[in-house]
C-alpha cells in the first residue's frame, strides 16, 4: 500500500525525525493559508508540492518554490488540478487533488537514505548515498559503489554502530554524526513498527546551519500486515488508485489493469501471468492480470465477470481455469450461470483442465452459450486472439 | 527414491480442526492410502487437545503432538496472523519437515522467522505454497493427487497452478515425477530455487528437472549459476511474467519487477547462458521435457 508523502511526514514526526513544517491542502483557500502561516513565522522560501503516488514530481512541473504569497497562490494554481505526467505516472498522467505546502531549507548537501527488504539476504538492508536527489535506481545500476549498505539482523535491530558507519561514509560533520545516528534509529523504527516494505529519505539533506532534514519521504506498506495496523489503513487514498481495481479488492479478486483487449479470468497467480505470456505470443494483448483464486464459487466468477466487462477497451474473454482442488465441472456451472446473469456478449474462450474436465465440458456444451473451447493453452490463446481482432 | 517426501513420512497438521486444515487432511491421507502408505497421525489446534477430529488425535501444542505420535513432518494451515508462530512452534519441537500452505504473512514476519529455521535442522517449504508431493507415494499439500504419475522427472516451482499445468503436460506425455516442490510466491521462503534443486540433483531417481521461476527477485539467476556448476540432469525452465507491467505486484507477494530488479529476460537469459532449455510459452513445458528425454 502506498501512502502520500504528507501522510509519510507524519509518521517520521512521530518518531521523532526531523521534517520540514507543512500542511497538507486540498483547495487553494487552505494552500493559502498554509502557505501565509508560513511566511509569518518567518519563512523566506515556501514549496508547493503536488501530492500524488508516483515519483519524478520535479520534473513534471508538480513541485514549486514561491518567495511571496502571490508566487505560493500562483504556484498552488497551476499545480492543484493538473494533470501530472512523470516517468511512473504512464502517458495520461494523475490528477494532483492534493498539496504539500512546506518551509523551505536552506539546502548544504543532498544525500539519499533508504530502508527495503533484501530477498537474497531476507533482511532488511539500511541504503545510504551520496548522490541524493537522484534517481536511486540509476546509481544503483551505474555505480553501484556510491551506494552504502548495513544489513539488519532482524533479532537485534539495527546497531548504533552501522548508523555510524553509515553516517561517517555520508562525510557528514563530526557535530552531524551523533545526529544522524538517532536519525537513522527513528526511521528504522518506524520502518519496523508500521510494516514498511519500502522507505526511502530522497533527499535527505543538510542545511546551511548544520541541520538534518528529510526533505523529501517516500513510504510503502506490506499489504499483508495491514491486519495488525487499522489505522494506517486509513491512509490509503483510492482515489489515487485505478477504479476498476478498487472495486476488484471489494471482492478480494487480484486484478490489475494492463491495456490490452482480451480479459483474462485465472485461477493462480502464476498461470495468470503465464497466460498474459502466451497472449502475447498468440499476437494479442491481455486487457488484465485476474487471479480469481484456489476457491472461486459462483458469486466470485459473477463479481469477476463484472469487472471485466466494464472495461471498455475489452473485446474478448479467455477463461484460462486449471481445476486442481476446485472442480472444473463445479467452475463451469459457475461461468455459465454468471454469463447467464450478466448477459455476456463478448466473444468468451474457455480452457479447461483438471480435474473433472469432461463434465466440465459437457455443462458448457449443454448451456446453449457462445463460448468456444480450446483444447489446448496454446489453441485457446489463439481462438482469444483472433475473437478480439473480430 | 524420491526427495523431502515419502513412504516414511509421518504428517501433523497444524490447525487440523480449520476448514482447509480438515479439507486437506483427508486430502493428503487419502492419497498416501492409495499406495499403502499411512500419512497423518494428528493434529494441533490450541485448546483443542485431547479431542479426536476425524479420528484423528489432537493437541495442543506441536510438541505434545511429535511426542505423542512421533511425527516427522507438519503442515500449516494457520491464519497469517498466527503463522510465522505456528512456524516457530514446528521447528522448536524438532521436526525435520516444516511445510507452510498459509498464504498472506507479513514479511517481516517471515524475515524474523528465517534465520532461526536457517540455525535449525529444519527444512521449511513456502509459506504461500502448494506442498511437496512424491507421486506413488504421498503428498504434503492441496495439489490434486490425480494429475500426478510416478516418475523420474523433478520439478521445482514458485506456483501452484503453474506446477499442475507441468505435471498435467508431463502425465499426459506418460513421463512421470519423482518429487514436486512447490516453494512458494513470497519475497522469503524457507526453501528457494537453489535449495530444491540441490536435493533433486542429489537424488539418484531423479533424473530430470523442470524449474518454474516467476519475475521478482534474484533467485532465478542465482539457481542458474548453480545449476551452471553442478547440474548434469536435462533442465527445462519456465519464467511466468514475460508481459508484466514493472512495479506492479502480479499477485504473489514476491512476483515484482522493482528498481530494474526481477524481469523475466535477466532470468530467462541467465537460465539460457546455463544451458537450461528456456521454454517462452507454458504450453511447451511437457513437449520439451519430453524431447529432452527422447521421447
Amino acid at each position: 500500500m502506498k501512502i502520500h508523502e504528507y501522510q509519510a511526514k507524519e509518521i517520521l514526526r512521530k518518531y521523532g525525525v526531523t521534517v520540514p513544517n507543512g500542511e497538507m491542502a486540498t483547495t487553494l483557500e487552505q494552500a493559502d493559508q498554509a502557505a501565509k502561516a508560513l511566511f509569518s513565522a518567518g519563512n523566506k522560501v515556501v514549496v508547493v508540492k503536488a501530492q500524488i503516488h508516483a515519483g519524478g514530481r520535479g520534473k513534471g512541473g508538480g513541485v514549486k518554490l514561491a518567495k511571496t504569497i502571490e508566487e505560493a497562490d500562483a504556484a498552488s494554481k497551476a499545480i492543484l488540478g493538473m494533470q501530472l505526467i512523470t516517468h511512473q505516472t504512464g502517458a495520461e498522467g494523475q490528477k494532483v487533488q492534493r498539496l504539500l505546502i512546506e518551509e523551505g531549507s536552506a539546502i548544504d548537501r543532498e544525500l539519499y537514505l533508504g530502508l527495503v527488504l533484501d530477498r537474497a539476504s531476507s533482511k532488511v538492508v539500511f541504503m545510504a548515498s551520496q548522490a541524493g536527489g537522484m534517481e536511486i535506481e540509476e546509481v544503483a545500476h551505474d555505480t553501484p559503489e556510491k551506494i552504502f549498505k548495513e544489513y539488519i539482523d532482524p533479532g537485534l535491530g539495527l546497531q548504533a554502530y552501522q548508523a555510524r558507519k553509515l553516517a561517517f561514509k555520508l562525510e557528514l560533520t563530526k557535530e552531524q554524526v551523533g545526529e544522524a545516528v538517532k536519525f537513522m534509529m527513528g526511521l528504522y523504527k518506524a520502518f519496523i513498527e508500521t510494516d514498511c516494505t519500502l522507505m526511502e529519505i530522497n533527499p535527505f539533506i543538510t542545511t546551511k546551519d548544520g541541520k538534518l532534514v528529510a526533505l523529501d519521504c517516500k513510504i510503502n506498506f506490506d499489504d499483508n500486515a495491514m491486519f495488525r495496523h487499522k489505522d494506517l489503513k486509513e491512509l490509503r487514498d483510492i482515489s489515487e488508485e485505478d477504479p476498476l481495481e478498487v472495486e476488484a479488492s471489494k471482492f478480494a479478486l487480484n486484478y490489475i489493469k494492463l491495456d490490452g483487449s482480451i480479459a483474462c479470468m485465472v485461477n493462480g497467480a502464476g498461470l495468470a501471468m503465464a497466460t498474459m505470456d502466451i497472449i502475447e505470443y498468440a499476437g494479442g494483448k491481455a486487457a488484465n492480470f485476474l487471479d480469481v483464486g484456489g476457491g472461486a464459487n459462483q458469486e466470485q466468477i459473477e463479481n469477476a465477470f463484472g469487472i471485466l466487462l466494464s472495461d471498455p477497451n475489452v473485446k474478448a474473454i479467455f477463461i484460462n481455469i486449471f481445476g486442481g482442488i476446485l472442480r472444473v465441472d463445479v467452475l463451469a456451472t459457475a461461468v455459465v450461470a454468471a454469463a447467464r446473469k450478466l448477459d455476456v456478449k463478448l466473444p468468451i474462450i474457455l480452457r479447461l483442465e483438471g480435474t473433472n474436465v469432461e463434465e466440465g465440458r459437457q455443462i458448457i456444451a449443454d448451456s446453449g452459450l457462445k463460448v468456444q473451447i480450446g483444447a489446448t493453452m496454446k489453441e485457446a490463446a489463439d481462438l482469444a486472439v483472433a475473437a478480439a481482432k473480430g | 527414491m524420491s526427495v523431502l517426501v515419502g513412504k516414511e513420512t509421518r504428517l501433523i497438521v497444524q490447525g487440523i480442526t480449520g476448514r482447509e486444515g480438515t479439507f486437506h487432511a483427508k486430502g493428503c491421507d487419502e492419497y498416501a492410502k492409495q499406495f499403502g502408505n499411512k500419512l497423518v497421525v494428528g493434529g494441533v489446534t490450541p485448546g483443542k487437545g485431547g479431542t479426536t477430529h476425524e479420528g484423528w488425535p489432537v493437541f495442543n501444542t506441536v510438541e505434545e503432538a511429535v511426542a505423542a505420535t512421533g511425527a516427522n513432518a507438519t503442515v500449516i494451515f494457520v491464519p497469517p496472523p498466527a503463522a510465522a508462530d505456528g512456524i516457530l512452534e514446528a521447528v522448536d519441537a524438532g521436526i525435520p519437515l516444516v511445510v507452510c500452505i498459509t498464504e498472506g504473512i507479513p514479511v517481516l514476519d517471515m524475515a524474523k522467522v528465517y534465520p532461526v529455521v536457517k540455525a535449525s535442522k529444519s527444512t521449511l517449504i513456502g509459506p504461500n505454497c502448494p506442498g511437496v508431493i512424491s507421486p506413488g507415494k504421498a503428498k504434503i499439500g492441496i495439489m490434486p493427487g490425480r494429475i500426478h504419475l510416478q516418475g523420474k522427472v523433478g520439478i521445482v516451482s514458485k506456483s501452484g497452478t503453474l506446477t499442475y499445468e507441468a505435471v498435467y503436460q508431463l502425465t499426459q506425455r506418460g513421463i512421470g515425477q519423482s518429487t514436486a516442490i512447490g516453494i512458494g510466491g513470497d519475497p522469503i521462503i524457507g526453501t528457494t530455487h537453489i535449495d530444491a534443486l540441490k536435493l533433486l540433483n542429489e537424488d539418484p531417481d531423479t533424473e530430470a528437472i523442470i524449474m518454474i521461476g516467476e519475475i521478482g527477485g534474484s533467485a532465478e539467476e542465482a539457481a542458474a549459476e548453480y545449476i551452471k556448476a553442478h547440474v548434469k540432469k536435462p533442465v527445462v525452465g519456465f519464467i511466468a511474467g514475460q508481459t508484466a507491467p514493472p512495479g506492479r505486484r502480479m499477485g504473489h507477494a514476491g512476483a515484482i519487477i522493482s528498481g530494474g530488479e526481477g524481469t523475466a529476460a535477466s532470468k530467462m537469459a541467465a537460465m539460457a547462458a546455463a544451458g537450461i532449455t528456456v521454454v517462452k510459452s507454458p504450453a511447451e513445458i511437457g513437449d520439451a521435457m519430453a524431447k529432452l528425454l527422447g521421447k
